[in-house]
């Protein structure tokens, strides 16, 4: 079932929470609304479940307008961010719940709804706890009985706000890959809110950037990791290296650091951004680049080294980050406090006169 | 320079190490017996020699007067009609005073305890006006033939009146706490308002509503000062227990005033002691243990 959110706006008081929002979601598909708190993805969540009544807009679902339609004849499961299961009812009561509240007439008779709740727990493979009663039950099969209560009445829209936001890392990541497969499985359209950019790219397949109340950027997780149309998008999904300066010849400069420009640039105030993949470190500047660094830090823990920088007579916000490769560490066994340079592969360049960056190219030229 | 570590103290022997991380247990659960022991179970000791000096024929008698059993009904049908009543408008209370932001809210919260702080006797004056034939309220119900001032019915609204603030002061942070997720939830699975409340709110109510309702019965059970003036008090008919007691102590017969006293108080006791036991266990389960 297709979203179509049509011109949504929200005010709580003087807050505006959502302001204008034009957005489809396609049907069968999993998407993040993913951006940091007070950026009005839970609201946006809730009134497409019909737990917020938007200010103005539409929203509609396979093109038919619901924009008045009360939560309950949405028929959308809804997980809370806080499972919100119901503490007197065991397990197995918690996901008949919504076959039971049906009216007469449309309701499973009682075998029927006894099948269906054994065969929701054995989805969430809980099925051995189904006397139990929510407070004898850990965070992460809280959310797996949630999410079964909320698959009881086969909405097809799902929607889950912060679903693995109180969990521990393990539970998270097990819990992750299990929604993702339960996802292609089943094929309902779902929509789940999170502020961690990880969990959004891993998990979902388009992303919903959203940045005080407006969208800042819809896509593909790989387009928007590696084509960010805003400092503020690049600056969320990960770890950045900045480079301010100014634009004069052709050359980004700032302090004792430059950059040559492989495309031709106008002159003007730019900020140079780099991901830290995008970067080499060496012991001579090169003919393109200048970026003297003394090493500040070094974490040997994980897939990479990761060295972080302090730039050596130019200034950045924050330490750069770069990430080399473990042989490359152990050939060269770099210490704190040498200086080094780094070498930009591929980067991003944001000038003041243009609104979209640019995305640059070192490998062509020789470096 | 092998193990002189200067900060490594020996612990003396013999000197017992304090497991608790709470300081201060003892001298507090000291203080607390010594003034239970000072203002409740001193005069209770009191009531029960005064009884026991009676003999148990004698008590037996005392206790089934049959005017005195007259007063038991009377006493426990009109405070389990008022425990009623206050179940359901203290609960109507508490609502509107948790889910309703409107002017004048701090002032309605203060008021609902006035029925506490007012003397009874005052209460029951106040009431007995308004409710007699002559009264605001009597004039009108008198027209439909309804008559409170000086009937059982008297009786059932002074006991109301009284001990409506434990029910809403019993719901209402029950009330407070409950997550609004959890009506949501209900809601987005397809109940309806009344489902709604009967499926999610009311179990989760049910044991603050029956405690409330509790002590409003046990303090209905031995009111006495707003209950005389609007009683009433023909024998039979609309005497309470507490009126019993006080006319045996008029006669002098502290032995039969004191015999009723504790039949009314054991009544109260073994009911509060009821609703403690069914409301841990009813609690028990909705906070982790194996219900």
């Amino acid at each position: 079932m297709t979203i179509e959110i049509d011109g949504i706006n929200k005010s709580f008081g003087q807050f505006q929470a959502l302001r204008d929002i034009d957005l489809t979601i396609p049907d069968g598909q999993l998407t993040a609304l993913l951006g940091p708190s007070g950026s009005g993805k839970t609201t946006l969540l809730r009134s497409i479940a019909g737990l917020e009544n938007p200010d103005r807009g539409r929203i509609l679902f396979s093109g038919e307008d619901v924009t008045g339609l009360h939560v309950r004849e949405r028929r959308v499961g809804f997980v809370f961010q806080h499972y919100a299961l119901f503490r007197h009812m065991t397990v197995s009561e918690n996901v008949a719940f919504g076959l039971k509240v049906m009216p007469r007439r449309e309701r499973p008779s009682k075998p029927e709804i006894r099948r269906r709740v054994r065969e929701l727990l054995e989805m969430v493979q809980l099925d051995h706890l189904a006397g139990r009663y929510p407070a004898q039950l850990s965070g992460g099969q809280k959310q797996r009985i949630a999410l079964a209560r909320a698959m009881a009445k086969r909405p097809e829209i799902l929607l889950l706000d912060e679903p693995f936001g109180a969990l521990d890392a393990k539970v998270r990541k097990e819990l992750r890959r299990w929604l993702r497969s339960l996802h292609d499985e089943l094929h309902f359209t779902s929509v789940f809110v999170t502020h961690d950019q990880e969990e959004a790219l891993e998990l979902s397949d388009q992303v919903v950037v959203m940045r005080q109340g407006s969208v800042e950027q819809v896509d593909s997780p790989l387009e928007l990791y590696s084509q960010p149309d805003s400092r503020f998008v690049f600056n969320f999904l990960g770890q950045v290296n900045a480079l301010p300066g100014a634009i004069s010849g052709g050359v980004l400069r700032q302090g004792e650091a430059w950059v040559r420009l492989p495309e031709s640039c106008d002159d003007d105030d730019a900020e140079l951004y780099l991901r830290p993949h995008e970067v080499r470190l060496t012991q001579e500047p090169s003919q393109n680049a200048h970026l003297p660094f003394r090493i500040e830090a070094i974490n040997v823990i994980g897939a990479e080294v990761r060295v972080e920088l302090r730039p050596d007579g130019w200034e950045s916000e924050e330490l750069w980050e770069v990430g080399i490769t473990h042989s490359a560490f152990n050939a060269r066994q770099p210490g704190r406090g040498d200086r080094c340079y780094a070498v930009p592969d591929v980067g991003h360049l944001f000038c003041d006169h243009l609104s979209e960056p640019k995305t640059l190219s070192w490998y062509d030229s020789a470096g | 320079m092998a193990d002189t570590n200067p900060s490594a103290r020996p612990r003396r022997p013999g000197v017992p190490v304090s497991r608790r991380v709470l300081p201060g247990f003892g001298l507090s659960l000291g203080i607390t017996l010594f003034f239970i022991s000072l203002v409740l179970l001193l005069p209770i000791s009191g009531l029960v020699i005064h009884t026991a000096g009676m003999g148990w024929e004698q008590f037996w008698f005392v206790v089934t007067d049959p005017r005195v059993v007259a007063s038991y009904k009377v006493t426990v049908l009109a405070a389990l009609a008022a425990s009623l009543f206050n179940c359901v408008f203290g609960l109507l209370m508490a609502w509107v005073l948790v889910r309703y932001e409107f002017p004048g809210k701090r002032l309605l919260d203060a008021i609902m305890d006035l029925p506490f702080a007012l003397p009874t006797a005052v209460a029951g004056i106040t009431l007995a006006t308004l409710f007699a034939e002559s009264g605001w309220y009597g004039r009108v119900l008198s027209e439909f033939g309804i008559e409170v001032a000086y009937t059982p019915l008297g009786i059932v609204v002074a006991m109301a009146f009284t001990s409506v603030p434990f029910v809403v002061r019993t719901v209402q942070p029950v009330l407070e706490e409950l997550p609004a997720e959890d009506e949501e939830a209900a809601v987005s699975l397809g109940a309806s308002d009344w489902t709604v409340f009967r499926r999610i709110l009311f179990p989760v109510l049910w044991p603050a509503l029956v405690t409330g309702g509790g002590l409003s019965f046990a303090r209905s059970l031995g009111e006495y000062g707003a209950v005389v003036f609007i009683a009433g008090n023909s024998p039979y008919v609309s005497e309470v227990i507490s009126l019993m007691v006080f006319v045996r102590l008029e006669e002098y017969d502290f032995a039969a005033a004191s015999a009723i006293a504790s039949v009314v108080m054991g009544v109260s006791l073994l009911l509060l002691l009821a609703i403690n036991v069914w409301q841990g266990r009813y609690l028990k389960r909705l906070h982790g243990g194996r219900g």
